[in-house]
């Protein structure tokens, strides 16, 4: 059975591929060999933003080159790469608070409104409202909206009031982790305990004993 | 989604036994049939995947192709090429591999007063460690403790684990977890802060803490924003290509090629710590894999060179649950974790095969067996076969949305094509994973070249033949931060020599002696899946 062959303009320049590739495939099927826009292949890293458009339609659209199905006619360009401010702070030091946030991102409270964030997030995540409620220093509330970020950029690039909301989301989620979630009491006891030597014996002893011990010990222990 | 006729069929059967297989637990294999299974179908013991290495520090023992002819190739290098005499940068620690090693390396010799330089072949955590979903073990629970680790770990490993590296891990654990605590890692709790735990294959208790089913991620981006809040200097795109040695023979650096631009950068370093990942995208056996576009096993193949020794290379690691369909995103991991919350492998009848949570060599040859054995596997349109995970068992039995809340990653995957998988079965087949050996090393990530060190999935020794689920991230946390603390030590009382590229002149003449006549040169740095445009080739 002969592919049926479509046609896609990467960069402005048309190439001919089989239906059905991710545009990532695509590009390396047309001979292009990644350095950068590609990490994981696998929608975690968020190194292979997309943006393009569909023929006969204005709107501009995006994804991830590694995700998404290359489409007949789609005009594209990879963004690997975005200049963005990330603010260097010790995390001992800030303040879980709204002007912790604010020192370091002064610029949250230059956000408009606008929703072109939400409509260019790969991840379909809810980035004003993240934004918003960092606004209101509910901390709690941008790591949450925001956990499944994989900092793509993409929303930074088209964002009028130049905020980076991914940086600022993992300020807020490394502020939650730390400060606001609640502490472990049980790993809290186990370092203790592990710290003052409590295991060590049995270990010892456990890693001398011979195979065939330690493997009916294996084979009998009880599965909880 | 639009499923070709055959299996869409086979969906409908297996909606059909569901109720009943719902109250229905496979039992577990017999350790001797556990040990048929694996010397029948898992592809570690297929004569035709391994051969015995011809030089070098672990000549005679045997490790798949793919990776014995990287060994057996040439250097990128002309050594007359370069100037060792004056180097571009002269750093304490140099850390190569900017994945979850890498960063705790640094984080770690930086704390101890070391200067430090990463570099790396990409992006700074591009890399497995982002791609992890699952989990991490540590025994931090009442019910639980270090020992019990060790045990599931050992059973894993087929009770080759080195034991010292064991003890380590799991003492270490909840060190760690603490520390991640302090960074402010965000792990599943409740409101009192009792983490979420569940079980991976061959845990004896609820041992895997996570992080939604972005446990990998989460724990990456916070190590990396903590490097450059710590303003340690990355270097990017620069994969190391050689490894640099002294007059004494102790190691003293790398050298750096710019991938962007071709050119070579050299580093005089007191100690080095390779933490270079895995192997996957050599697709060892053909096999698809989950691994990132820089799991190539560079790390392995400098370290060889300058005479280290591998240990475990004849293990690899196949996740039994990679996709199968659709062919977009053939290979990539379907999470343990769909296992952990309540799925089945089902066959083409509907029916179950094997205990879900057996270790992971013992799943994928089960699935290998129903496939090629027993034929009850389901065929795609490109000739693939598979069997299904039956993810809407688990919002069956544990109440809809429970899918959608327990694994998000996973739901927007499949939802990309179409594919409800709270509703529609999984289609899966075994995929390359993960490098159980490499590099030996001690507790204190030494290998035998003086101030050469190893962590991360690079090394070998401490999951033994076989790793378990939740142990690698341990693994890669417990020995970067020890890696970077023992390195920074001892840089302070080192004195490197003038530098030198001798060993690769002195391992192409042992390769000529026994014969290796070879056009390939070695590390790989990146798979090419261009086709070979000039000679009108397409893609596979
Ligand atoms: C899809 C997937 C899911 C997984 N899920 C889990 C899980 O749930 N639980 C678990 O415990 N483990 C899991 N693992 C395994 C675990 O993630 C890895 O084993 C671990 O993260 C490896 O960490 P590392 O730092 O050693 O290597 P990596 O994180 O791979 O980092 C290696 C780094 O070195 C760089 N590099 C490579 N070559 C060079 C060179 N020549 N010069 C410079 N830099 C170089 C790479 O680009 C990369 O940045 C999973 C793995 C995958 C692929
Ligand atoms: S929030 Fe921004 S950086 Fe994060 S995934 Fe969405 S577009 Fe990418
Ligand atoms: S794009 Fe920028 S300005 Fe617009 S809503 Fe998002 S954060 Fe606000
Ligand atoms: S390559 Fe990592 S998200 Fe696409």
């Amino acid at each position: 059975m002969r592919q049926r062959m479509i046609t896609i303009y990467i960069m402005g320049k048309p190439y001919e591929i089989p239906d059905g590739l991710t545009v990532m495939k695509a590009m390396e099927y047309t001979g292009h060999k990644f350095v950068r826009g590609c990490g994981c292949r696998g929608g975690f890293c968020g190194a292979c933003g997309t943006v393009y458009r569909l023929p006969g339609d204005y709107k501009l659209k995006v994804g991830l080159a590694c995700q998404m199905v290359a489409e007949e006619g789609m005009y594209l360009t990879m963004i690997p790469f975005y200049p963005a401010n990330k603010a260097l702070y010790d995390i001992e030091k800030v303040k879980p608070t709204l002007s912790g946030l604010v020192q370091l991102y002064p610029e949250l409270s230059r956000c408009l409104g606008c929703r072109t964030c939400d409509k260019v997030c790969p991840q379909n995540l809810k980035v004003m409202d993240t934004m918003a409620a960092a606004m209101r220093g509910d901390i709690a509330k941008v790591a949450n909206l925001s956990f499944d970020c994989i900092m793509c950029g993409l929303c930074a690039s088209r964002c009028p009031a130049e905020i980076v909301q991914y940086y600022v989301s993992i300020l807020c989620r490394r502020l939650y982790g730390k400060y606001i979630a609640s502490k472990s009491f049980h790993l809290e006891r186990r370092v203790a305990g592990i710290s003052s030597g409590e295991y060590d014996a049995e270990l010892l002893e456990m890693k001398v004993k011979d195979i065939s011990e330690i493997k009916s010990l294996y084979n009998s222990r009880v599965i909880e | 989604m639009n499923y070709p006729a055959n299996i869409y069929e086979s969906i409908k059967i297996v909606e059909k036994t569901r109720p009943m297989r719902a109250k229905e637990k496979f039992p577990l294999l017999s350790p001797d049939d556990k040990q048929a299974l694996l010397n029948s179908f898992h592809p570690d013991f297929r004569e035709d995947t391994l051969r015995a290495l011809k030089v070098g520090a672990s000549k005679g023992f045997k490790v798949p192709h793919e990776v014995a002819n990287l060994l057996e190739s040439r250097s990128r290098l002309n050594p007359a090429d370069i100037n060792l005499n004056t180097p571009d940068y002269e750093v304490d620690v140099l850390i190569i591999g900017g994945g979850g090693a890498g960063a705790a390396a640094a984080l770690m010799a930086q704390a101890e007063g070391a200067s430090v330089i990463i570099t790396t072949k990409l992006r700074l955590g591009d890399a497995n460690t982002m791609m992890a979903q699952g989990g991490i073990q540590a025994a931090t629970k009442e019910n639980d403790t270090p020992l019990l680790h060790y045990l599931d770990m050992l059973g894993g490993g087929g009770f080759q684990n080195k034991p010292d590296l064991v003890e380590l891990l799991v003492k270490e654990a909840p060190l760690v977890m603490s520390w991640l605590e302090s960074l402010g890692c965000m792990f599943d709790k409740d409101k009192d802060g009792i983490f979420a735990t569940i079980h991976g294959g061959g845990t004896c208790r609820k041992r895997m803490h996570f992080a939604r089913d972005y446990t990998g991620a989460e724990i990456m981006r916070t190590l990396r924003d903590e490097v450059r809040n710590r303003r340690i200097e990355v270097i990017e795109f620069a994969p190391a290509i050689e490894l640099l040695l002294d007059d004494d023979g102790q190691c003293a650096g790398a050298v750096l090629m710019n991938l962007e631009r071709g050119t070579y950068q050299v580093v005089k370093a007191k100690t080095t710590i390779l933490s270079t990942g895995g192997f996957g995208r050599l697709h060892v056996g053909g096999f698809p894999t989950s691994n990132h576009y820089g799991a190539t096993a560079d790390g392995l193949v400098m370290a060889y060179r300058v005479g280290v020794k591998l240990v475990f290379m004849e293990a690899t690691q196949f996740h039994p649950t990679g996709a199968a369909y659709p062919e977009q995103i053939v290979g990539l991991l379907v999470t343990e974790k769909v296992r952990g919350v309540g799925a089945q492998l089902v066959n083409a009848l509907g029916e179950q095969f094997i205990y879900p949570l057996e270790t992971r060599d013992v799943v994928s040859s089960g699935i290998i067996k129903e496939c090629y054995a027993r034929e009850r596997g389901v065929t795609t349109p490109t000739g693939m076969k598979g069997v299904w995970l039956d993810s809407p068992l688990i919002d069956f039995i544990h109440g809809t949305g429970t899918v959608a809340k327990e694994l998000p990653a996973m739901v927007r995957q499949y939802e990309r094509y179409g594919i409800d998988i709270a509703k529609e079965p999984i289609l899966i087949y075994p995929t390359l994973h993960y490098q159980n050996g490499g590099i030996e090393i001690n507790p204190n990530c030494e290998t035998i070249i003086p101030n050469l060190y190893a962590s991360g999935e690079v090394s070998g020794g401490i999951h033994g033949r076989n790793r378990l689920m939740g142990n690698s991230l341990m693994d890669v946390l417990v020995f970067g931060r020890k890696a970077g603390l023992a390195a920074a030590r001892k840089s302070k009382g080192i004195k490197i020599g003038p530098l030198n590229l001798n060993h690769l002149g002195l391992y192409e003449k042992e390769l000529e002696l026994v014969g290796v006549k070879t056009e390939l040169v070695s590390p790989l740095l990146l798979p090419d899946y261009t086709p070979d445009i000039r000679h009108g080739g397409g893609i596979e």
